[in-house]
């Protein structure tokens, strides 16, 4: 019996050696729909957790946005928190603010209301808008399918131009083993008038409940 | 006879790392794998088509779709038919919500836990159709190979499974 086993995972194991580099992916090229590098950013009018409305037009002097979609639950959003308020801190000065969006549907994700938003800004002390998509089109016409998810737009003869897609930076769970700060090194290159060189990341997130 | 199964015994352990890590499941532990780890399991070729789900305890959607992957894994289990459960929950949430949700769950199906936090780096490898977001299943074998980034219900995924079987 004990040999008849032995066998066996003498037989896997030859198996997965064998297959070891032989990793295939399929090349299906799909479209998401969505805005891509380059698209022009419609404005938007939501609802703040301060009860008032926001549009771009409230910013006549930034340079730019950083959009983020995120939540009030998911622990990738959570463990980004901080990190947002750092960025909103650190590039606001300079021109970009940080607008964040919960697309969120609270009928489908209890945590998600607009009251529990309203806590979540409080407690965490939110130094920027964090506004409800009460129609939930906001989050599809950007086509955001996660919490976070970035979208850096950059002010260009008054469009809102689309120059980075993605993550914040490579270690959504700890900031503190963070190597490359994507969003931040993309808005760098913007503010020296430079082009964006990594313009596209991918990141686990929540997908958008709705 | 003895000696022999020692020596059989040192030679699996000492020839193959995954192998190691799969005799550690069988004593009900989940394995933490980082992406090159994980990546043998995204890619065998023999006769058994696999289900890999990327889930999370978090994931609501993730959550509710996992009774079905269970029911296919028990149904088609005589189509050679392989579910593996891929856990994307914060390791240190490993014995604290993971193990025990499988516990209550009941979840027989194979579960690694993957622990990489460069996910831009490899979320291209499992799929370039990825965004990221789970749930996400891929159903392959040594002839096909389909990603899916949405949830299922047990219909959807047992139609799915019959198109690749």
């Amino acid at each position: 019996m004990k040999t008849k086993s032995l066998s066996i995972l003498m037989f896997f194991c030859l198996i997965g050696i064998a297959t070891f580099s032989s990793f295939k992916i399929t090349e299906a090229e799909e479209s998401i729909a969505g805005y891509t590098i380059g698209s022009e950013a419609a404005n938007i009018n939501l609802k703040n957790v301060d009860n008032t409305m926001v549009s771009y037009d409230n910013y006549p002097d930034a340079l730019g946005f950083i959009v983020i979609f995120t939540c009030n639950t998911c622990p990738y959003a959570v463990a980004s928190e901080d990190r947002i308020i750092a960025l909103d801190k650190e590039f606001k000065s300079k021109g970009y603010p940080v607008i964040a969006i919960n697309p969120n549907n609270p009928e489908v994700q209890p945590d998600d209301t607009f009251e529990l938003m309203q806590e979540k800004a409080k407690a965490k002390g939110f130094t920027f808008p964090y506004l409800y998509d009460e129609s939930q089109t906001v989050h599809a016409e950007y086509g955001a399918v996660k919490t976070p998810h970035v979208y850096l737009l950059q002010k260009e003869n008054k469009k809102r131009i689309v120059r980075y897609i993605g993550a914040i930076d490579d270690n959504v769970r700890t900031a503190d083993l963070v190597k490359e700060r994507f969003l931040a090194n993309a808005i760098n290159e913007l503010l020296a008038g430079k082009e964006v060189t990594l313009k596209e990341t991918k990141a686990i997130g929540c997908s958008v409940k709705q | 006879m003895k000696h022999l199964l020692y020596t059989l015994a040192l030679m699996v352990v000492f020839s193959c790392a995954e192998n190691k890590k799969e005799v550690a499941l069988v004593k009900e532990k989940v394995p933490v794998f980082n992406f090159d780890e994980l990546q043998p399991l995204l890619s065998k070729d023999n006769d058994t088509t696999y289900i890999v789900n990327f889930w999370a305890t978090w994931c609501k959607p993730c959550v509710k779709e996992m009774p079905y992957f269970e029911k296919i894994n028990t149904q088609y289990a005589k189509d050679k038919v392989k579910v593996v459960f891929v856990s994307l929950d914060f390791p240190d949430k490993l014995e604290t919500q993971v193990i025990p949700f499988l516990e209550k769950n009941n979840i027989k199906s194979q579960v690694v836990l993957l622990d990489d936090a460069d996910a831009n780096s490899w979320i291209p490898r499992v799929s370039k159709e990825w965004s990221g977001a789970i749930p996400a299943t891929i159903i392959y074998n040594s002839a096909t190979r389909k990603f899916y980034e949405r949830a299922f219900n047990y219909e959807e995924l047992e139609n799915e499974l019959k198109i690749i079987l």
